[in-house]
């Protein structure tokens, strides 16, 4: 089995993991910035973890011939906080060349107020002015019918994003397909309690199809599996799907909305 | 997959979870004191189950979603709940 883990956040993880990965058929994984457990005091916690993501974070996958990659920006769990969120998106333009970059993410909603609406918006303008691709989280529990509705009208309102650059993460059952119908990719996120098993991603990619949807674990340093992705491909081989069905959902599905960034090569 | 062959792949797991929900709800009726807003909003979700349509994963999700449509003023603080206050 070969596989991309397109959503993980490894600063969280061990190095253990990294291995396991790799025994299991990784072949690449991206890193989204996100929420570190608490608020940065201010932006030099932002520059400081960029360096990490796109200098020092690869260099240890490296160690287990993993190549690594990141998506940047200041999440939404600290965006309602504008006066921050525009100073560290004021950093951002400076990383956006370094080797490992593929675009802006993950950006998005957490409450779903008019402060990470706004800050949501300026990210969407620093994504088209520097022709970045996009990486979309979507809200948790109560909050994510809503806020991917908020999110898809945003990006909509923008007549400079193309759909199929923009992949909008943590869909289930009752997302999915606004985001498909919208154009843009989903993604679904393997988790052991909230988001989806790995029976009910299978169901969806049945369901709604798989031309523009990718699998991750998103594992962090919450109660999450860095192999849920190779785990669901055991259940889908349980189900009957074959070999090539699973490559084409686990490996080449995101190899072709990454690919989209030329930085993205994987062997 | 025929229905036969889900029901060998998945019963198993589905009566287990479907026990987890009944141990649950009669672990909260031995409970004292007074429930929050989860357990009405869980048992309405319960309702979703009779269904006849298979969306009933998609009834259950959006029963426990904010129905509401416009972006609020200040975040209540960063974590969900898991049901909607109202």
């Amino acid at each position: 089995m070969r596989y991309i883990e397109p959503h993980g956040h490894m600063v969280s993880r061990v190095t253990d993991d990294y291995e396991a990965m790799v025994l299991a058929g990784c072949r690449a994984v991206c890193e989204p910035a996100f929420w570190a457990g608490y608020d940065r005091s201010g932006p030099e916690g932002f520059y400081d973890y960029f360096c990490q993501l796109t200098d020092y974070e690869p260099k240890r996958a490296a160690k287990f011939g993993l190549p690594h990659f990141t998506w940047l920006c200041i999440n939404p769990k600290e965006s309602e906080d504008t006066k921050l969120a525009e100073e560290v998106i004021a950093l951002i333009p400076q990383f956006l060349e370094r080797p490992n970059v593929l675009g802006i993410g993950e950006i998005g909603l957490n409450k779903n107020t008019r402060n990470e609406l706004q800050i949501l918006e300026r990210h969407i303008d620093l994504a088209a002015r520097h022709e970045q691709l996009i990486l979309v989280h979507t809200p948790h529990l109560e909050d994510k019918h809503k806020g991917t509705r908020l999110i898809l009208d945003a990006l909509k309102a923008d007549s400079r994003i193309q759909p199929g650059r923009v992949i909008i993460d943590h869909v289930e059952e009752h997302t999915i397909a606004m985001v498909l119908e919208a154009g843009f990719w989903a993604g679904i996120t393997l988790y052991p309690e909230s988001k989806t098993t790995p029976a009910r991603a299978i169901d969806m990619y049945e369901v709604y199809g798989g031309q523009r949807v990718w699998l991750n674990s998103a594992c962090d340093w919450g109660r999450s599996d860095p192999l849920a992705v190779p785990k669901t491909a055991v259940e889908m081989r349980r189900r009957g799907h074959t070999e090539e069905t699973i490559d084409q959902l686990v490996f080449h599905n995101p190899l072709r909305f990454l690919a989209q960034n030329p930085r993205f090569t994987v062997r | 997959m025929t229905r036969q062959q889900i029901l060998d792949l998945y019963f198993m797991d589905a009566r287990s979870k479907l026990i987890d929900i009944a141990a649950f709800l009669d672990r909260v009726d031995r409970g004292e004191g007074e429930p929050d807003f989860r357990l009405k909003a869980f048992r309405n979700a319960l309702a979703e189950l009779h269904r006849g349509e298979p969306e009933r994963a998609k009834g259950v999700l959006m029963s426990l979603s904010d129905p509401t449509v416009e972006p609020i003023a200040n975040a209540p603080g960063k974590g969900a709940v898991g049901a909607f206050l109202g």
